[in-house]
């Protein structure tokens, strides 16, 4: 197939009226906003790295693109996974041509979250396929499926949208199995002609899963979680807890910085640091050593996890530490009652990241867990409200 | 790895299963399985609850209620009463799903 160069006789036809806003020329242009791309002369300056070039169709020019990562994908892949710019991180839904495809090409289907999207171009490193891309607003596959936005639907509408009759001779679709909670196999058939087919979980098991004659083994259909897999998740643990660490300070240093004299900044200090300590710890061992060390902390239910995780942290640090606890046995009931509920709250969290965990059981778990992270807040408040008029009607 | 036990919401009526294997496709932890052309549920408590099964079994054999499984969605519609939904859509840079 003839490879051709950014700006084709083609796309300099079509003009610049679809520039600037991909989105709302979708009627008025290709329908594919992907293809827009190649019809926007300053789209030449800004295109990005991974479109190597345009590859004519009987439906018009498809932006071409390449496996390889740069630097760059790299760069983002990281920002993306420590949350940098996590919601911001897309690419133009639509068609695009991988290598050379041609008529009999596979067409494979991803969300418009640029890791998915970076994941499949990667897995395909090789094969000349077709890579239709829906609009997910940026998030991916498994996520935007179970929102819907990853669905039957805007699957119909990218399709048609992307004139794929015209542009393949089959009717076949291979859609990643996780988008099966938002697509109707069935209604896309119905729809469109083109038959679904689940592939495998993961992208880079689509090359084996070609070979085998588009048939999965078991492990391409189940979804495990290792390590690193969960380690990979905890910065975006680690970071919406710590954005509420500086409330949580405030009220420690205000708490031992009460003085019938008023705020005095000293006993903030030395009364108040080593449950600022405590509370990093719980942080550390809720949104870090829980996910991690998941499958071998006792019990099933999240909650426990977290809190024999937190109890242990707390015992840990109090038994190394060297720096007092102030508020005598009130203090020492606060540290143990308090902070590995923080922690228990802050692994319950993570249930919403696992590939294993339903909403049923998460339910649960907030029957029994709210009511006691609510209890165990407030008999600490008490205790240290307690704590302080005893202090003060002994000054 | 497993959860909560006998929590899952997965019904399955065998009698309406026509053997397409649609679900056995789409079960990311293997709960279905084929046998003699029928679909049967291995391991219930394996389910997530993600709701594919059901969705793409076209004749019906299949319900589940499924839903976000994030705790932070639940308390949050816990507390204002509305739909549990995750933060990607209201928080910019918040936890997804």
């Amino acid at each position: 197939m003839q490879k051709l160069t950014f700006i084709t006789k083609e796309t300099k036809k079509a003009g610049g009226a679809c520039c600037g806003t991909v989105t709302t020329t979708d009627n008025t242009c290709s329908g594919d906003t992907a293809r827009n791309i190649l019809s926007c002369p300053s789209a030449n300056r800004t295109a990005p790295r991974w479109i190597t070039g345009a590859v004519p169709t009987p439906a018009g020019a498809v932006p071409q693109i390449t496996a390889e990562w740069t630097v760059e994908d790299r760069w983002g892949m990281i920002k993306s996974r420590t949350g940098a710019y996590r919601m911001r991180y897309t690419v133009a839904p639509g068609l695009y041509a991988l290598g050379e495809p041609g008529k009999d090409s596979d067409i494979f289907v991803t969300a418009n979250y640029k890791l998915s999207f970076d994941i499949l171009r990667r897995a395909l490193t090789g094969h000349h396929a077709w890579v239709l891309v829906l609009d997910t607003k940026g998030i991916n596959v498994w996520c935007a499926a179970g929102k819907g936005t990853f669905g039957t639907d805007e699957l119909v509408k990218r399709i048609t949208g992307a004139r794929l009759d015209e542009i393949v001779g089959h009717r076949r679709l291979i859609v990643p199995q996780l988008g099966a909670v938002g697509v109707k196999a069935g209604e896309v058939h119905k729809r469109t002609g083109f038959r679904v087919s689940f592939g495998p979980v993961e992208a880079r098991d689509i090359p084996a899963y070609v070979r085998a004659g588009y048939s999965k083994t078991r492990e391409m259909t189940t979804m495990g979680f290792p390590m690193f897999d969960r380690m990979v998740l905890t910065p975006m643990e680690i970071n919406p807890a710590m954005k509420k660490f500086p409330w949580f300070a405030a009220v420690v240093l205000l708490i031992f910085g009460l003085q019938p004299s008023g705020i005095l900044f000293r006993p903030a200090w030395t009364g108040g640091l080593p449950f600022l300590l405590f509370g990093l710890v719980s942080v550390f061992a809720g949104a870090f050593v829980t996910p991690v060390l998941l499958p071998w902390i006792p019990g099933r239910s999240f909650a426990v996890k977290g809190w024999i995780m937190g109890m242990l942290s707390v015992l840990l640090v109090h038994q190394l530490d060297g720096m007092p606890v102030q508020g005598g046995a009130f203090g020492l009931a606060v540290v143990y009652l308090f902070f590995p509920a923080m922690t228990s709250y802050i692994a319950l969290q993570f249930t919403g990241s696992t590939t294993f965990t339903g909403m049923s059981g998460v339910k649960k778990e907030l029957k029994y867990g709210v009511p006691a992270y609510i209890t165990a807040t407030a008999i600490s408040v008490v205790l240290l409200i307690a704590q302080k008029i005893r202090e003060w009607s002994v000054l | 790895m497993k959860y909560l036990a006998n929590v899952a919401t997965l019904q399955y009526a065998p009698e309406k299963c026509t053997g397409c294997g649609r679900c056995a496709e789409v079960c990311p932890h293997g709960v279905f399985a084929m046998q003699e052309k029928r679909a049967v549920v291995t391991d219930r408590d394996q389910c997530m609850e993600c709701g594919a099964c059901a969705l793409n079994c076209e004749y019906g054999a299949i319900a589940v209620n499924s839903g976000v499984g994030c705790a932070a969605a639940l308390i949050n519609s816990m507390v204002t009463g509305g739909p549990p939904i995750c933060g990607c859509d209201s928080t910019p840079g918040g936890n997804c799903c």
